[in-house]
């Protein structure tokens, strides 16, 4: 439910006298009539934690639409979750195939969240990871006589700076044309798959590869897992906490929030728009370079290939919006996204449904989450005005 | 003759481009006329794209959904036409697929409030998430689409080549431009719908219903892209792939900016794009591009014409902005 909110008078003299029903927050006026006073207890604290309420319920209510989908296909429905859910987390495979999708998805979903908060809608992580990935590969060959450690420490740094560079170009363009991000980014995502296309059918190509596909990563700089946890998953949990820190505790993040709220307010507070638009770009860029590079250095075959993004970056977009712009609530979200696409190709297997069905109950939780109807059905008049999701400004 | 005076450049452009054209023709008829059947053939969906991003922005909405529009409405008009053996049934539910999907961004974003761009990109995933579930491969459409030659149009030189002999999704949207046009700037609808895009408001105190009529501009704006996605299942190629829109509604997106949210202008910015393409692909024979660059050529070029063209263009004043009745902006 996006209101207006970045005019300044338009805030306070229509809330509280003509806006209609809905939204009981926080003017200290008297209810309008037949506007409940706030309610207590039980029904209380669900008002209060609306926000995690609202993405539970949209992920249980896209379940059970998936249910009859399946149920459609001639499979039990029970029976289909029960298969993908115990292996995503009950085996070591599967829980370790859970971890590794997890890594690059908290990722590339903080990089949404960040630009979310400025009020850019970044839908670029998938370019983004794609440019880190290929740089990570490219400099990898290039230093693959320094030890392990070094090239991965080379590679990942590399990673992080292409997608930081790629992801600036449509904050550049943002900040000083005004071209919309959304369509910039998403050309972004079309010039860095042919670009990428390119260098893995002739420069950068493995002669001894079948299909196009980079040289792979020295084996001395590929990341063991421990257990069956990757080594990225710290690294990306890490991230997470310190996005998290960034945006509470520093005068950037305050910064970023500030933009966010009412850009023509920290305008006027001396806060340099153009700059901070490119640098929040850069950083979710990194972010999502990062996963790209993981992804190169961390998961079999260890090379630049044809699918190594998969829909990483899209899927960064249904995590954002599931953890309420919140990094720390990308890490349930990630968690759930990574064992439904980890689950997936085993449920061919054992039931014969497509794994499709997994981009169609992400988009069915997306669609739910993202619609102010649930909120609206469960709380009704107590709805809370921060279930609008974010507002991303206009061209 | 008032006209003329009053856009000479105009006027003046496009009869340099056109002898230009005809310059080339002479010089070497085969070369110019694949080159500009081909630029029309890759401006079609462009054109029908952006044609309901013009009803729906000129109304008000921002509609970054084109995309997913017209993948849904790929998929549904050829799975039905599949299905049915008919080649019209296919076409017509392609635009009801495209109406559906109109109707779905204006309840959210006009009725539900819901952040417009937001609600566009969720549109997309929606799209690419139902279409590749449902996907079945190896259904074939009965009978190709009929080529038709418009008697006398299809006779001039040239122009009769590239624009009268024709598919019928393809003539639609050469008709569809004009119509769009005179409708917006010379009925009373299109004076109504631009003032709710503009001034919401102050068409809100002259009587208008501003929520109704978003309401029904971006449902039945949607009819545009439901035949661009027509066009791309059944009369570009005979066949649905997962994602086959390939980013075309966001350059849809682009031409409606670069032609500044006026269908004529729309239309010359699609011809623009489809013959820089079809140029670089003529080009490639003679220098030695990789493939790849070639393909991506589009999107790099929506890029510059979009750094270029913002700033110079003026968006409908009240696009992106929800309208709430008593809460004046």
């Amino acid at each position: 439910m996006a209101d207006p909110r970045d005019e300044p008078s338009g805030a306070d003299h229509g809330a509280v006298t003509t806006q209609p029903t809905t939204e009981a927050t926080p003017p200290p006026v008297v209810p309008e009539r037949g506007a409940p006073p706030p309610p207590t207890g039980v029904l209380g604290l669900l008002v209060r934690e609306q926000s995690i309420i609202v993405p539970l319920v949209a992920v249980v209510a896209a379940l059970a639409i998936g249910a009859v989908l399946i149920r459609a296909q001639g499979v039990n429905p029970t029976f289909a979750y029960e298969t993908l859910f115990k292996y995503s987390f009950l085996t070591a495979d599967g829980l370790q195939g859970t971890f590794e999708k997890m890594v690059p998805l908290i990722l590339c979903g903080l990089a949404v969240v960040i630009p979310l908060r400025v009020g850019l809608f970044n839908i670029g992580a998938q370019g983004q990871l794609m440019a880190g990935a290929i740089a990570a590969a490219a400099t990898a060959h290039a230093v693959r006589e320094a030890p392990g450690v070094v090239v991965a420490i080379v590679a990942m740094v590399a990673g992080i700076l292409a997608g930081a560079m790629w992801a600036s170009i449509a904050g550049a363009l943002k900040a000083t044309r005004g071209v919309h991000e959304v369509i910039s980014t998403i050309m972004l995502n079309s010039i860095a798959a042919g670009l990428i296309d390119y260098l893995v059918n002739g420069p950068l190509k493995d002669p001894s590869s079948a299909y196009p596909a980079s040289f792979p990563a020295p084996e001395a700089s590929r990341f063991v897992p421990l257990g069956v946890v990757p080594i990225g998953l710290p690294i990306a949990l890490v991230l997470a906490l310190a996005v998290a820190w960034m945006l509470r505790r520093t005068t950037l993040g305050f910064q970023f929030e500030t933009i966010g709220r009412n850009r023509h307010a920290a305008s006027y507070a001396g806060i340099k728009l153009s700059g901070m638009i490119v640098l929040a770009m850069a950083i979710a860029g990194g972010l999502a370079g990062l996963a790209g590079s993981v992804e190169y250095l961390g998961i079999d075959p260890y090379r630049y290939q044809d699918g190594i993004a998969g829909s990483l970056g899209f899927d960064g977009i249904t995590i954002a919006l599931l953890a309420r712009s919140s990094p720390l609530g990308t890490i349930p979200a990630a968690l759930l996204v990574g064992a439904l696409r980890a689950g997936s190709s085993n449920l061919m297997f054992n039931t014969g449904i497509q794994p499709e069905i997994v981009d169609m109950l992400l988009a069915i939780t997306l669609l739910l989450v993202s619609l102010p109807i649930i909120a609206k059905l469960i709380f009704r008049r107590h709805t809370a005005k921060s279930s609008a999701l974010a507002t991303s400004w206009g061209s | 003759m008032e006209w003329l005076k009053r856009n000479q450049v105009a006027a003046g452009s496009i009869v340099v481009l056109l002898v230009a054209a005809f310059i080339f023709h002479a010089v070497n008829e085969n070369v110019a006329t694949s080159m500009f059947k081909g630029a029309w053939f890759f401006a079609v969906p462009l054109v029908l794209g952006a044609l309901t991003g013009v009803v729906g922005e000129r109304s008000g909405v921002v509609n970054i959904g084109i995309e997913g529009q017209m993948l849904v409405a790929a998929f549904a008009a050829f799975f039905s036409a599949a299905a049915s053996g008919s080649l019209v049934v296919g076409i017509l539910v392609g635009m009801a697929a495209g109406i559906v999907m109109g109707a779905f961004l204006a309840l959210t974003t006009v009725k539900g409030l819901m952040d417009q761009i937001i609600a566009g990109v969720v549109i997309n995933i929606v799209a690419t998430g139902l279409t590749s579930f449902f996907y079945r491969p190896g259904k074939v459409l009965s009978s190709n689409m009929p080529q038709w030659d418009i008697p006398l149009l299809s006779q001039i030189p040239l122009i009769g080549d590239v624009f009268f002999q024709t598919g019928p999704i393809a003539l639609f949207a050469l008709l569809s431009v004009p119509v769009v046009h005179f409708a917006l700037f010379r009925t009373r609808w299109g004076l109504r719908t631009r003032s709710i895009g503009e001034y919401p408001s102050a068409a809100d105190t002259a009587g208008i219903d501003v929520i109704r009529m978003r309401l029904v501009n971006v449902t039945i704006g949607g009819i545009f892209a439901g035949a661009a996605g027509a066009f791309l299942s059944m009369e570009a190629t005979a066949g649905f792939e997962r994602g086959m829109t390939a980013g075309r509604g966001f350059l849809a997106l682009a031409i409606l900016i670069f032609g500044g949210w006026r269908p004529l202008r729309v239309f010359a910015a699609a011809l623009f794009f489809g013959f820089t393409n079809a140029l670089a692909s003529q080009l490639q024979g003679v220098i030695n591009i990789p493939q790849q660059f070639i393909t991506l050529l589009p999107y790099l070029l929506t890029l510059v014409v979009l750094a270029v063209a913002a700033g110079r263009v003026r968006a409908p004043g009240a696009v992106g902005q929800p309208f709430v009745k008593g809460e004046g902006s």
